[in-house]
């Protein structure tokens, strides 16, 4: 790989240890992965941040690396292991809160932006089309890739530090056109009538063809949040920080149609959400929404369908804390929470240490059944935002009008 | 004297006795941290230390958390003196680096199934011949 006299200085530690370490790791993997060079990038997004996926070993890196690493590009961080402000309430203990904290405040004495969202596209850090990105969070990374344009492979948490301390990616992987190509034709033909439908979409391709990079066809018009929601389940089922969807994504055009196809018809959706919700009951402990984080809309959402309701089982909504704050000054957090649901902010429940406490557990996101059961062994049912809060509601699962 | 050339994945000088592994390792979950011991039922190493070993293994797999686990075996005074590998990918670069483990790829790994002891030095694994 070919490096610049600046970037051979910062491998020979002429930037400092943190420099030095971050500018190995980066040049590790340009190696590794048959990189040339090394591009600048324009933001850096850092996933590994709960303390209850870092561990001690976690935490001791990332101040190792904040007594002299400072971010030179603009950085933002994923989501922590609990909402920093009412982790109590959330029922998480004081240690690892100490603990959890510890790592966001070695995060912003490295001058990272500690947003604590999986969605930063939602509090204003949108990139634009062709930009060059280090972005870890496997969603943001899909969402950036195949809703904005933008370039960025799915990065670890050290190389995504590594990136935002020397400003620079190697240049390998969804960087290069020829591997942005789709590889996979998916006829959509089953019905996708809410964004928690096109997560399934999303899980459906992944766990029928993991690796392909799709080009969806569908006569639906995606939202926003239906983009989210499959950029959410890509990824975690199938690995694939990528896809195009024809007329709506912004490369789908330019491309021809793969020769290899995918017909996700009603019975493969309904195939594929009965594996997700294996060992389903219609008890309720728990519906989480906002995975990817909730955006503003969809908090506008929740507070429609709660406003002078009262929940009967636990129902936990996770936002970014910018879009928290703007939520509180409408008025639509009081709404929310007078049911008697909570708003956790900057926390994420795939990476918050909930294992023991809730078994059946209903959830919008294909991506939060995954981890769920994988992490924390839960039994999860799928539904859309709408049957969610009705289920928080009535306190327990129905079939009908499903 | 034997030498493989291979390719750096962490500068340094490592050197103790061979621990082939034909099999991949995971380090989050499949190593115990505290004892520096490979965990994983049914792993052709399973109960041995890589403790100041140089360990040799094809490639790594599991957890991206891995690479921290690296680190933890190193403060623990438990990592492996070296590491030698077929094919490295992120988990064990990253791991290697930030925990200062001198580390190399691309090397023919079954030269070293039999080998009592090796020393790894940028890049360069060699060995004195019986």
């Amino acid at each position: 790989m070919q490096l610049s006299d600046m970037e051979r200085g910062m491998l020979e530690g002429e930037r400092g240890d943190a420099v030095r370490t971050a500018m190995e790791i980066l040049v590790a993997l340009g190696e590794i992965f048959d990189a040339d060079r090394l591009l600048p990038v324009r933001s850096v997004q850092i996933a590994g941040v709960s303390y209850h996926n870092l561990g001690d070993a976690g935490l001791e890196f990332v101040e190792q690396m904040a007594t002299d690493g400072r971010a030179v590009v603009p950085t933002s961080l994923n989501p922590a292991g609990m909402d920093p402000d009412r982790y109590r309430e959330m029922g998480i203990d004081a240690e690892f809160a100490a603990r959890q904290m510890r790592i966001v405040e070695a995060f912003r004495r490295m001058g990272v932006n500690t947003t604590l969202t999986c969605t930063p596209y939602h509090v204003g850090l949108v990139p634009a089309r062709d930009d060059t990105l280090a972005w870890s969070e496997s969603s943001a990374v899909t969402y950036a890739n195949s809703v904005l344009g933008a370039r960025s492979n799915r990065e670890g948490g050290p190389s995504a530090l590594a990136a935002a301390l020397c400003g620079r990616t190697p240049r390998y992987g969804l960087h290069l056109d020829e591997t942005r190509r789709p590889t996979l034709r998916v006829i959509a033909a089953g019905s996708l009538r809410c964004p928690a439908d096109w997560g399934l979409l999303g899980a459906a391709i992944g766990q029928q063809r993991p690796g392909a990079l799709p080009l969806i066809e569908t006569a639906e018009r995606p939202d926003q949040v239906s983009l989210k929601s499959l950029a959410a389940a890509l990824p975690t089922f199938g690995g694939q920080p990528m896809f195009h969807v024809a007329g709506v994504t912004p490369e789908a055009a330019r491309h021809a149609l793969p020769a290899d196809s995918l017909c996700v018809d009603a019975a493969l959706l309904r195939a594929t959400r009965e594996r997700l919700e294996i060992g389903a009951e219609d008890r309720v402990d728990l519906v989480t929404v906002g995975c990817p984080h909730a955006s503003l809309d969809e908090l506008e959402q929740l507070a429609r369908l709660l406003a002078d309701r009262r929940v009967v089982a636990p129902l936990w909504i996770s936002t970014a804390p910018a879009i928290c704050q703007q939520a509180a000054k409408r008025g639509l957090s009081q709404t929310i929470e007078l049911s008697g649901a909570r708003i956790w902010s900057g926390t994420c429940f795939a990476v918050a240490p909930l294992k023991g406490r809730f078994t059946q557990v209903v959830t919008n996101s294909a991506k939060g059944c995954y981890y769920g059961a994988g992490h924390n062994l839960f039994r999860m049912r799928l539904a859309s935002l709408e049957r969610c809060v009705q289920t928080a509601l009535a306190g327990r699962w129905s079939e009908v009008d499903r | 004297m034997t030498e493989l050339h291979g390719r750096t994945i962490k500068r340094g000088r490592g050197a103790g006795p061979v621990l082939f592994s034909p099999a991949p390792i995971s380090f989050f979950g499949g190593i115990d941290l505290e004892r520096g011991v490979v965990s994983e039922p049914g792993h052709p190493l399973h109960g041995q230390s890589i403790a100041g070993r140089v360990l040799v293994f094809p490639h790594g797999k599991g957890s991206t958390v891995g690479s921290y686990a690296l680190l933890r075996l190193a403060r623990n005074a438990l990592a492996p003196a070296a590491i030698v590998i077929r094919r490295c990918e992120t988990i064990v670069a990253v791991g290697a680096i930030i925990a200062g483990i001198p580390c190399v790829d691309l090397i023919d790994i079954d030269r070293l199934a039999q080998v009592d002891s090796a020393i790894v030095e940028d890049g360069v694994v060699s060995w004195a011949d019986d």
